[in-house]
């Protein structure tokens, strides 16, 4: 665990970057620092390896004060990652990830070995190994920047916005990577940001900061949009507050219909047993269990279902395993009001109106509520 | 032997291929000692930004001092000797070193030097294995330059008694009346620069393969493409 105890940072010319800051880096998890420019989230992290010393506090890992031991191999015991990802432009891919290994002593050998199975481990072609950064794209860089951090498998990975300078859809797809990595690695997690969103879907723990170095709150990310600690908080999380926590319900207890779902070969005998006055639409789907569109039942014909004038069935959602949210998402876009549901090789397993993931909605906020009057 | 093209005056003492190698030296010595010295103080610029303005200003006063009135001074102590023409020259460099490198060290993106730092790099590593390899294509820059300009400016040690190397055949090639000596000292000195920054080009490209460079595929742009993007926010 790393404790940041009372620990503030104040330049010679008076300002104060980080104010008494206390609080406990759980183990094993992402704790997300979060705030807007000027809020000390960087500075904060860059102290956890003494880039930045403290004025005053201290700084310990499992107990021991950081200052303790030398510089250097503190900061080679934590993986850093960085905006633009920092790479070294004179080194191929394969010996900028084998940077800190080597410093450890490895030999070249062994320390390229790692190098490349690193790269496979975050998802970057083996072919890449000898190109040099300029010829990577900017989500490849910072593939190679995280690859570079875990090289000497260290337990804590200090990541300082990584993913800011990326385009949206390349960071979604490393944010997704991050947690997969996670998941098999289980390494102790600071990471900066200054997007509250991002904060929210990969943070165990997030720690919002308010401009002058003051801690705000230090929440799991549940909590702090069912419960900002103040307006400071509340504004921060944005307007739609409400709707990012449905990203916390799982799916899993809505109760699918699937009397409107047919396939796209079925007899009309099938079809008119399907229609009923509760469903005005039957989802048609290919022969696989493939979502094809809705259609009014009267308009189809069985044999020969015209599937080009079938309408949209919006973004199908894994039932079970995605969340309300998305459930929510696929309702409001299906012109039909009604979201898909669907396994994880994409077959529909049934389908839900708009009301129905409504009354989820409503029956999830009253068990989080008293389940939070529990907790507290 | 009489009347070949090579031939050179036998009170130059040396052969024309003699003074080629001559020339090199006198020209190629001052380069290498101002390059070692220029990367200290470049360094110190670097480290204590006050100190650069300063540092300019001496290096461009020391440029513009004649290289007669440094042979002048010299003389008293070095004599009528190369080591004489090689100390203005090696003077001389420095103008062009140490902008050079200093620009070259400061090209390191912050970024890049935080990431040494964070890794655990102190700044002796810091400074060989980061800072002086990328700024190495602006000082190779600047090696180009200082030497072309060191091999040009050579022939002045004519002034103090046949120490030009291929510049004293200009001087012979006037009290000869021989224009074959003067055409043989222009020529080779031209050939000498170009061939020298020729080698230099080569070197850069040798020591930096991880410089983009023209003709190359541009940089990849990041998978997954407009099909998934579409959908992105088709669906946001």
């Amino acid at each position: 665990m790393i404790r940041i105890d009372s620990v503030t940072k104040r330049y010679p010319d008076g300002t104060v970057a980080v104010d008494n800051l206390s609080l406990d880096i759980p183990d094993r998890a992402i704790t997300v620092f979060v705030g807007p420019s000027g809020c000390g989230k960087t500075t904060t992290l860059r102290m956890i390896n003494r880039m930045i010393e403290p004025s005053s506090g201290t700084i310990t890992i499992d107990g021991k004060d950081i200052t303790k031991q030398p510089v250097n191999t503190l900061r080679r015991s934590m993986g850093y990652v960085i905006q633009n990802a920092g790479l070294f432009q004179h080194r191929t891919i394969v010996d900028n990830i084998a940077t800190v290994p080597r410093l450890l002593g490895w030999d070249k050998a062994r320390a390229r070995a790692r190098a490349r199975e690193l790269m496979e481990r975050v998802g970057l072609d083996a072919s890449l190994a000898k190109r040099y950064p300029y010829q990577l794209s900017g989500g490849q860089q910072q593939r190679v920047g995280v690859a570079r951090a875990l090289a000497a498998d260290p337990p804590v990975l200090l990541m300082d916005e990584p993913f800011s300078a990326v385009d949206p859809v390349v960071r979604k797809g490393l944010q997704d990577e991050l947690l997969r990595l996670q998941d098999e690695l289980g390494k102790t997690i600071v990471f900066v940001t200054h997007d509250i969103d991002e904060a929210v879907k990969i943070g165990t723990m997030v720690a919002v900061m308010r401009t002058g170095g003051h801690l705000a709150q230090f929440a799991p990310p549940a909590e702090l949009l069912s419960a900002p600690a103040d307006g400071f908080v509340e504004d921060f999380l944005g307007a739609d507050r409400g709707i990012r926590r449905l990203s916390f319900f799982s799916s899993a207890g809505l109760d699918l219909l699937t009397a409107p779902v047919v396939a796209v070969d079925a007899t009309a005998e099938q079809i008119a047993a399907r229609a009923s006055k509760d469903v005005p639409y039957l989802l048609v789907t290919d022969v696989d269990g493939l979502p094809l569109g809705w259609a009014e039942p009267d308009r189809l014909t069985a044999g020969a279902v015209d599937t080009s004038r079938l309408l949209p069935y919006g973004r199908p959602f894994v039932h079970g395993e995605e969340s309300l949210r998305a459930a929510l998402d696929g309702a409001v876009l299906s012109p039909t009001g009604w979201a898909v549901a669907v396994d994880a090789g994409g077959r529909v397993t049934g389908v839900v109106s708009q009301q129905a993931v409504g009354e989820a909605i409503r029956t999830a906020h009253a068990e989080g509520r008293s389940d939070e009057k529990v907790a507290g | 032997m009489s009347g070949g093209l090579f031939d050179i005056p036998s009170d130059l003492q040396n052969s024309y291929w003699g003074l080629v190698g001559l020339h090199l030296r006198e020209a190629l010595v001052p380069v290498a000692v101002g390059l070692v010295v220029a990367l200290p103080i470049a360094q110190l610029c670097v480290r204590l930004r006050w100190l650069y303005p300063p540092v300019l200003w001496v290096t461009t006063v020391l440029y513009a001092i004649p290289s007669l009135a440094f042979f002048v001074v010299l003389i008293d102590y070095t004599g009528q000797t190369e080591t004489t023409v090689m100390i203005p020259l090696g003077v001389y460099s420095l103008v062009v070193f140490v902008p050079a490198i200093v620009d070259g060290v400061r090209s390191v993106p912050q970024e890049t030097l935080d990431a040494a730092t964070a890794m655990g790099l102190g700044p002796v590593r810091r400074y060989f294995q980061v800072q002086l390899p990328i700024a190495a294509p602006a000082i190779i820059a600047g090696l180009r330059i200082a030497t072309v300009s060191s091999i040009s400016l050579v022939s002045v040690g004519m002034l103090i008694g046949n120490q030009g190397a291929l510049g004293n055949l200009l001087h012979d090639g006037q009290i000869y009346n021989q224009s074959r000596l003067i055409w043989l000292s222009v020529i080779g000195t031209a050939v000498l620069a170009v061939v020298a920054d020729a080698l230099l080009v080569l070197v850069r490209i040798l020591v930096t393969p991880w410089m983009p460079r023209g003709g190359r595929a541009p940089r990849p742009v990041d998978e997954p493409e407009p099909l998934t993007a579409a959908l992105e926010d088709a669906t946001r």
